[in-house]
């Protein structure tokens, strides 16, 4: 038994104590017909050192982006992670605390849920954030649902074809089930035609799936005439240089935090990221951290609106939703920390340029032509003339690099092109060498 | 208003019915025993004008810091004026809940239900409870 | 020994001119940025945000940790979240670069370790459920529950059935009634008898053609197993709805019962709990869910898919009944490697010997408290159990003594029971001192319980003592929310 203390000696103590004979007699209040009555059939224990070596043997079959190049986003990108948010993530009065239902013993995470939450209302420009959700996507579905709540109209919803085609279908999923009707426009050209008094909501990204940045503020307009709400999901990392959401009109903003010093981890835990206006609050789902003072007037955090949640309001609440992605949380609060001002606006400003640079390299190229003429930030989509995408993806990875994602399984349309991510830790040689290996 | 000429509900709302150029109009509010039971309320949200509401159902909730109650209407009617004041000055309800702590006002359009309790039935309810 | 110094929020540290990194200068041919996007969708300033060094990140943070109780430094007995201790070695290998530098859209090929493990993952807790269709991808318990329920509602709709309604006892955690709602559902209480459990009689007054889902959390909230499941199953069946296992308590029953084996149609799992996790003050968790065969159709995708023929492993995306994706990417893989380590790590023996362990300790440490503390379902219980403080609010008069009992153990070094849940037990305190607490913790922590009831009442009324902070005001936080940091807050 690897992790327990109790010795035989005192295991019989223990019943002694109960007044059992056995251990199985504790479980006695199970019928025996539903006792399994077999060992499960599942490998048998390893101890430390075998278990280390058979988990190795996993990880070299995987091929890692430490290894390799990476050229691809899409909603999760390779950005650099300082060394100070492990070293402080990893500390076991963080890591292994839970809830903070306690006040008195867990100011340190009642106060990280504050700062995250302020530096998240710094950085879009909002009045509220909450203490985070799961991810992106479902962060996005969720401020979807607070808008139907908050308009009462629960006909139907718009969203834009150029948000995260995972998140569209996690939208199509939740809101089949309830009945709300889920309309998918191929251009914002479409909203003035598309938005009537039943619409409760319009969901957007900006930068957009294919990288492209938005006039958000143009959006927000149309859909505010039409009484109904703007949820944007943002890249954090592109607001070191483009204009908060907060500013543009958005009601909601939602975005995936995994940027804000996560690693890739094939795709979570991830930190769902949502912010809104003051007056949505009440609305909002996910735990909230609020100032207050104790008894002798020191300053102080607690868990606060906690009527909106399920333990309290039960099938009346906001959302369902219990755990959060504290942990995540905390590492956005000291990214975000870390690289202040300055830092934030040079590293949106090192994946702007990098992109670029790659965006003209590549589009120089006989084989591939840029796609649309929108403004992009640190992703774009380069079609391939010889329409063999599969193709080159192989002979990238021949190559040790992660060329891109193809787009073609999600956009019939666009089957021959591929999305490229540069972020500011892919090097001038590393781009050189894409375009080599992409064009030869 | 005197606590003793008032109506009340099983669930603590109490109601104050006049007479305005034919019109029943009803003044409701929340039981000085509700508010003590409830302890430190923090938000109240209350209907807006215009909207109608239907005796025994809700119209608006309380909440203190871990519970939530719904407010119940005691009568049927359309909701004419709300105490706008209250939710930012809660301790109205614990310091004067029969008079400045009126919630809102209904012009009644239905008979009065006969499930309305007067104050002797009320305090006797209330004994029961606490 | 705590720096009393640091009681400021970052952004009260920040003075203006400081960072905390140094990125590369630009090596790429720069361009001004308003040529590449117009001024109009650019922000003119750099983020509002503190500007502060790397060292006074590294003191700020360390000292905020050092504000929190955790399972690393204390003993936690928070009923129904099984507080376990955090195994180290899957933390050093789960961040490995061989899992943790993987990007969600690697080609199949490229990430064959990652999908043998999660696939073998999804087999042993079909094994551990006798439940066999499983899907990894819920993020929560939360969402395993409302994934599950959406299943449930399209496996009706494919039958050609409406069925309204989803059903659970009074003791059923919050999340059960949020998430029917959330899937469309209209959710309807069933009592619980005196003794915990389900009043058979409410539930077949309730039972008809619009039930869907019964909702069970077996062993139930208050640390009981509900003989009666098979027979609830059964008539939940014969009415044509389905059973839906909350798996929240299946640290009492690994190896010993099976869902899949007392008439359960769908459950999930919290790994972060029952094969440990890093909790990070409120999360990430996982929900995997694990189904009947009938219903492997309408899983939410990707799954993981072993083909015999090359002997390879991928995602597959699922059928048209699949009730499509509930999550980005494949979910919370992070947390599943660190299950898959733990089960690994345990074998069938010692995962049995897991729950057996935890429900020793349960029932010793509930035969120490029984003396003084009332626990109103009787002497035996599986791996939690719900003490209640009603006696001491009658012998001491104390307003709340859970709540006061609690704050008490604060002094002495203890994180306090789970109060008030199960709604159902008046001045409730809920106890899981989980498997990996010696007998030595729990013959202290009864002590002092006892310690604590015999103080003068004045002590109880006035605790913690001892704590950074003593009894926040929360009615003043509801009530003007303070929820960010402005110059002007103070």
């Amino acid at each position: 038994m690897p992790y327990t203390y109790n010795t035989p000696a005192q295991q019989d103590e223990m019943l002694q104590a109960i007044g059992a004979d056995s251990i199985d007699e504790l479980f006695d209040s199970i019928p025996e017909a539903m006792k399994l009555g077999r060992p499960l059939l599942i490998p048998p224990a390893l101890g430390e050192l075998e278990l280390t070596a058979h988990m190795q043997e996993l990880a070299r079959q995987n091929s890692n982006i430490t290894d390799n190049v990476c050229f691809l986003g899409a909603g999760s990108y390779d950005h650099f992670v300082p060394a100070v948010i492990d070293t402080i993530a990893s500390r076991g009065e963080f890591y292994t605390s839970y809830t903070p239902y306690q006040p008195e013993v867990s100011q340190g995470n009642l106060q990280v849920m504050f700062e995250y939450q302020t530096l998240i209302c710094q950085l879009t420009g909002m009045d509220v954030s909450n203490a985070s959700l799961y991810d992106g996507g479902s962060a996005a579905v969720e401020a979807m649902l607070m808008a139907v709540s908050i308009t009462r109209r629960h006909n139907r919803v718009l969203v834009l074809e150029s948000v995260h085609p995972e998140y569209r279908q996690i939208l199509e999923t939740y809101f089949t089930t309830i009945g709300t009707e889920v309309v998918t426009l191929s251009s914002p050209d479409q909203l003035s035609e598309s938005l009537d008094e039943t619409t409760a909501a319009v969901l957007m990204q900006s930068p957009n799936f294919f990288g492209n940045v938005e006039d958000i503020s143009a959006i927000a307009e149309q859909v505010h005439q039409a009484g109904a709400l703007l949820v944007c999901s943002v890249d954090p990392i592109s607001l070191g240089i483009l204009k908060r959401p907060g500013d543009a009109g958005v009601d909601i903003v939602v975005a995936e935090g995994q940027s804000l010093g996560t690693p890739l981890l094939y795709g979570g835990p991830y930190l769902g990221i949502m912010a809104c206006r003051e007056e949505f609050v009440r609305r909002l789902p996910g735990r909230i951290a609020g100032q207050t003072v104790d008894q002798d007037g020191n300053r102080c955090w607690v868990l606060t609106l906690q009527t909106r949640e399920q333990h309290i309001r039960r099938e009346k609440a906001t959302s369902n939703i219990c755990t959060n992605q504290g942990l995540f949380a905390l590492r956005a609060a000291i990214y975000l920390s870390v690289m202040g001002p300055q830092g934030m606006r040079n590293v949106a400003d090192l994946c702007l340029q990098k992109a670029h640079y790659a965006h003209q390299q590549l589009t120089q190229l006989d084989r591939f032509e840029a796609v649309g003429e929108q403004p992009f930030f640190k992703e774009f989509v380069v079609r391939d003339k010889q329409n063999d995408v599969a193709g080159l993806l192989d002979k990238g990875e021949d190559f040790n690099i992660f060329a891109g994602v193809a787009l073609g399984k999600w956009y019939p349309q666009y089957e021959d092109c591929l999305l490229i991510a540069v972020t500011e830790k892919r090097t001038i040689d590393e781009i050189n060498q894409l375009v080599e290996v992409l064009g030869s | 208003m005197n606590a003793e000429e008032l109506l009340y509900c099983d669930t603590h709302e109490w109601v104050f019915i006049s007479d305005q150029d034919g019109q029943k109009l009803a003044t409701v509010g929340i039981s000085a025993f509700a508010v003590e039971q409830l302890t430190d309320l923090v938000y109240m949200e209350l209907p807006s004008v215009g909207v109608a509401v239907t005796a025994g159902e809700e119209f608006g909730e309380v909440e203190s810091v871990k519970a939530v109650s719904p407010l119940y209407s005691p009568v049927t009617g359309t909701v004419t004026a709300v105490n706008e004041d209250l939710p930012d000055n809660l301790d109205t309800l614990n310091t004067d809940p029969y008079g400045a702590g009126w919630i809102m006002k209904v012009a009644v359009s239905d008979e009065l239900s006969d499930n309305l309790l007067d104050y002797v039935a009320y305090q006797r309810q209330c004994g029961e409870a606490g | 020994m705590r720096n009393n110094h640091s009681t400021q929020l970052i952004f009260e540290l920040s003075t203006t001119g400081r960072t905390g990194v140094q990125l590369p200068a630009c090596d790429v041919p720069q361009q001004e940025i308003e040529q590449l996007i117009p001024a109009a969708l650019l922000q003119s300033e750099a983020p509002d945000l503190p500007e502060v060094t790397e060292p006074e990140v590294v003191r700020h943070f360390t000292n905020l940790s050092t504000l929190n109780m955790s399972v690393d430094t204390h003993y936690y007995p928070l009923g129904s979240c099984t507080m376990k201790y955090n195994p180290k070695r899957n933390e050093r290998i789960a961040a490995w670069d061989g899992f943790a530098q993987l990007h969600p859209y690697q080609s199949d090929e490229s990430v064959q370790g990652m999908l043998q493990l999660l696939w073998k993952l999804q087999q042993m807790l079909g094994e551990i459920s006798g439940l066999p269709a499983v899907s990894l991808q819920p993020a929560a318990g939360a969402h395993g529950e409302l994934a599950a329920l959406m299943v449930a509602a399209a496996y009706f709709h494919q039958q050609g059935e409406t069925r309204s309604k989803v059903l659970a006892p009074d003791s059923a955690h919050g999340t059960n009634p949020a998430s029917a709602r959330m899937a469309g559902f209209d959710f309807v209480t069933i009592r619980s008898q005196a003794d915990g459990r389900v009043d058979l009689e409410h539930l077949k007054e309730n039972l008809g053609d619009d039930t869907a889902v019964f909702m069970i959390t077996n062993p139930s909230t208050l640390g009981l197993f509900d003989d009666q499941v098979q027979l609830i199953a059964d008539l939940v069946h014969e009415a044509g709805g389905l059973i839906y296992l909350d798996g929240a308590n299946m640290n009492a029953i690994l190896g010993i019962s099976r869902p899949g084996d007392f008439g359960a149609d769908m459950m999930h799992f919290n790994p972060h709990k029952t094969f440990s996790g890093p909790h990070g003050g409120g999360g990430p968790g996982a929900g995997p869910i694990c189904m009947t065969e009938t219903l492997r159709p309408f899983l939410p995708n990707p799954t993981v898919t072993f083909c015999d023929e090359t002997q390879t492993y991928y995602l597959d995306h699922g059928t048209q009944e699949s009730i499509g994706r509930v999550r980005s990417f494949f979910g919370n893989v992070g947390v599943l490697i660190r299950a898959y380590c733990y089960i690994r790590t345990h074998g069938p023996e010692g995962l049995r010997r897991v729950s057996e362990t935890a429900v020793l300790n349960a029932n010793y440490l509930l035969s120490q408290v029984k003396g003084f503390l009332g626990v109103p379902h009787g002497d035996r219980c599986m791996h939690e159990f719900v003490a209640s403080a009603v006696s001491v609010k009658e012998s001491t008069g104390l307003k709340q003594p859970a709540m006061q009992i609690a704050k008490r153990l604060l002094d002495y070094g203890f994180h306090p029971p789970t109060v008030y849940f199960p709604l159902t037990v008046p001045e409730g305190m809920m106890m899981e001192p989980t498997e990996t607490e010696s007998k030595q913790t729990l013959d202290a922590f009864a002590e002092t319980l006892q310690t604590i009831l015999q103080e003068p009442i004045e002590t109880l009324n006035n605790a913690p003592h001892s704590t950074h902070i003593r009894r926040p005001d929360e009615v003043m936080a509801a009530r003007q929310p303070i929820v960010k940091w402005t110059e002007t807050a103070d």
